[in-house]
């Protein structure tokens, strides 16, 4: 409990699982491989190699297009259009919630109530509704992440001290300027924080979303390729959404720390 | 032992026959007091006996139960404004704007209704004006750090910078210097001090520090409770049991009204 690891160590030891994850899958691949040379549950890195290098640097022969990355456009377009409305909806909502407590006491039951309603459940009604095209994909993740992010950011509000906002009114500020030069302000660092933890959320719900229906997608095509088990797709294709996944974490890591530096320096 | 000062026709604070209640308990009764402008009042008492509740009363954020609280003769206004200024022991600066910006922020508010910035022109009048008030109270070289960057005392000179700037009539101060080490403490006593003789301003001050109350201002309260009952605390309220002139005091009244709030403190904090 009290010995510490150097700086030097701590990297070794952090990298330590991923190299045996590696060192096993190589292993169990060459073993499967070596009994049976078109097995296709644990391909080598080869053959996943040649697999991206067909869909991300050679155009489809159907299309004409590179399906990698046509795919990766198409899923970041879906997850940032539905994060994006989805935290504007939530900043205007959690801060009125939080301000004003008519507001708070007028809607904060219905918005505990939807949130509690799970988003997969009223995807066929989002198809019915909003049709099989982007819409519906892109309200999915809104209607998945928004209610949270609205009960976060009310309580985020209200977490500010009483203090602060009796002393903007002995400064003269009005409701709508305490709003404007208070409350957003100190919450906008926040919402950041609270996307962080919603984007596993949202990419969830646009993988469900795809894999269902869609015409391509990161998403749509791990499930279409599954078909043919196609594991030298869909290997790369789980560790490039991971590592989207974790540059959106990482660059919102960074432009909270850039344009609030004394939220970060005051904690 | 009570005493009220005598009523003047020029009282500029007047509280007559004052309750406040929540529910069953009872904080403040029958507080009579007239307050003239300009004078300083420290109030000391046990917690639990009504101080802050009295503050909020006069900051506009509590109703009284029953009686009067009025200004200028008119009932006072019942959300905070620009006439009475605060500072609280914490959270009273706004972490994240800059000590410039803290203090420019009421100019804002004031002269910029709907965006509440200013640009131009009158940013550079306001931030002179700023400079200037940041100047007396000792923070001409911290104007670009954030308050997590200040000393707790000088946080307090930033808020008592920020509540001044507007020229409010009146100046509540919530045990401003609680949190702050001795020293420190001698220090922002001048400074109010000063900014008091300057300014004109009427001060009511909230402290724990009996010492602090008889040394500050020219006026000083206790609140507390004349009836105590032991076995239910709330069941009287409390009201103001001392009303001093500073300055015409002797040793052994300060022994009195120390040993007066030792006894109600035994009972209430337990």
């Amino acid at each position: 409990m009290n010995q510490y690891p150097g700086t030097q160590l701590k990297v070794i030891l952090g990298m330590l699982p991923f190299v045996l994850i590696l060192i096993i899958y190589m292993m169990a691949s060459n073993a499967r491989l070596a009994e049976n040379p078109n097995d296709k549950l644990l391909p080598s890195f080869n053959k996943m190699g040649d697999a991206i290098d067909k869909l991300a640097l050679q155009p489809s022969k159907r299309s004409g297009e590179y399906l990698f990355w046509e795919d990766t456009a198409s899923s970041l377009t879906r997850l940032g259009l539905g994060v994006g409305i989805s935290a504007l909806i939530g900043l205007a909502f959690g801060i009125f919630n939080g301000v004003i407590p008519y507001a708070r006491a007028n809607l904060a039951p219905i918005i505990t109530f939807i949130s509690l309603i799970p988003p997969l459940a009223v995807l066929p009604i989002l198809f019915i509704v909003f049709g099989l095209g982007e819409l519906s994909k892109v309200v999915l993740i809104a209607f998945g992440i928004t209610p949270f992010l609205m009960r976060d950011l009310q309580g985020k509000v209200l977490e500010l001290p009483d203090e602060q906002l009796i002393k903007a009114q002995t400064l003269g500020a009005s409701t709508w300027l305490v709003i404007l030069r208070i409350v957003l302000p100190q919450i906008l660092p926040r919402l950041l924080e609270s996307l962080r933890l919603s984007l596993g959320a949202a990419w969830l719900f646009l993988i469900a979303a795809e894999a269902i229906a869609s015409t391509d997608g990161l998403g749509y095509r791990i499930f279409l390729v599954r078909r043919y088990l196609a594991m030298d797709i869909i290997l790369p294709y789980v560790l490039w959404i991971t590592f989207l996944a974790f540059s959106t974490d990482y660059l919102l890591k960074i432009i909270s720390e850039r344009f609030f530096p004394w939220f970060h320096s005051a904690k | 032992m009570v005493s009220f000062s005598e009523v003047t026709i020029m009282a500029m604070i007047e509280a007559k026959n004052l309750w406040k209640e929540y529910g069953e308990n009872i904080v403040l009764e029958q507080v009579n007091v007239n307050v003239e402008e300009g004078e300083f009042i420290t109030i000391v008492g046990t917690s639990g006996c009504g101080k802050s509740t009295f503050l909020r009363l006069l900051l506009g954020v509590e109703k009284a139960t029953r009686g009067e609280l009025t200004l200028d003769g008119k009932i006072f206004p019942d959300e905070p404004d620009q006439q009475r200024g605060i500072v609280f022991q914490r959270y009273s600066v706004f972490p994240h704007l800059t000590v410039l910006k803290n203090t420019i922020l009421a100019l804002e508010f004031q002269q910029s209704r709907f965006l509440g910035k200013l640009f131009g022109q009158q940013r550079d009048d306001a931030e002179q004006q700023a400079k200037s008030i940041l100047d007396s109270v000792g923070l001409s070289h911290a104007l670009h750090q954030y308050p997590h960057q200040l000393s707790g005392g000088m946080q307090q000179r930033l808020a008592i910078a920020q509540a001044l700037i507007r020229k409010p009539r009146i100046l509540l101060l919530d045990e401003p210097f609680g949190a702050l080490d001795p020293g420190i403490r001698t220090d922002m006593h001048d400074l109010i001090l000063k900014l008091w003789k300057d300014t004109g301003i009427t001060i009511f001050m909230i402290t724990h520090d009996l010492k602090e109350g008889f040394y500050l201002g020219t006026r000083l309260w206790v609140f507390d409770k004349i009836r105590l009952d032991p076995h239910n605390p709330n069941r009287f309220g409390a009201c103001i049991t001392y009303d001093i002139d500073v300055g015409k005091t002797d040793s052994s009244l300060y022994q009195d009204i120390d040993h007066s709030l030792d006894t109600s403190r035994k009972v209430l904090v337990q």
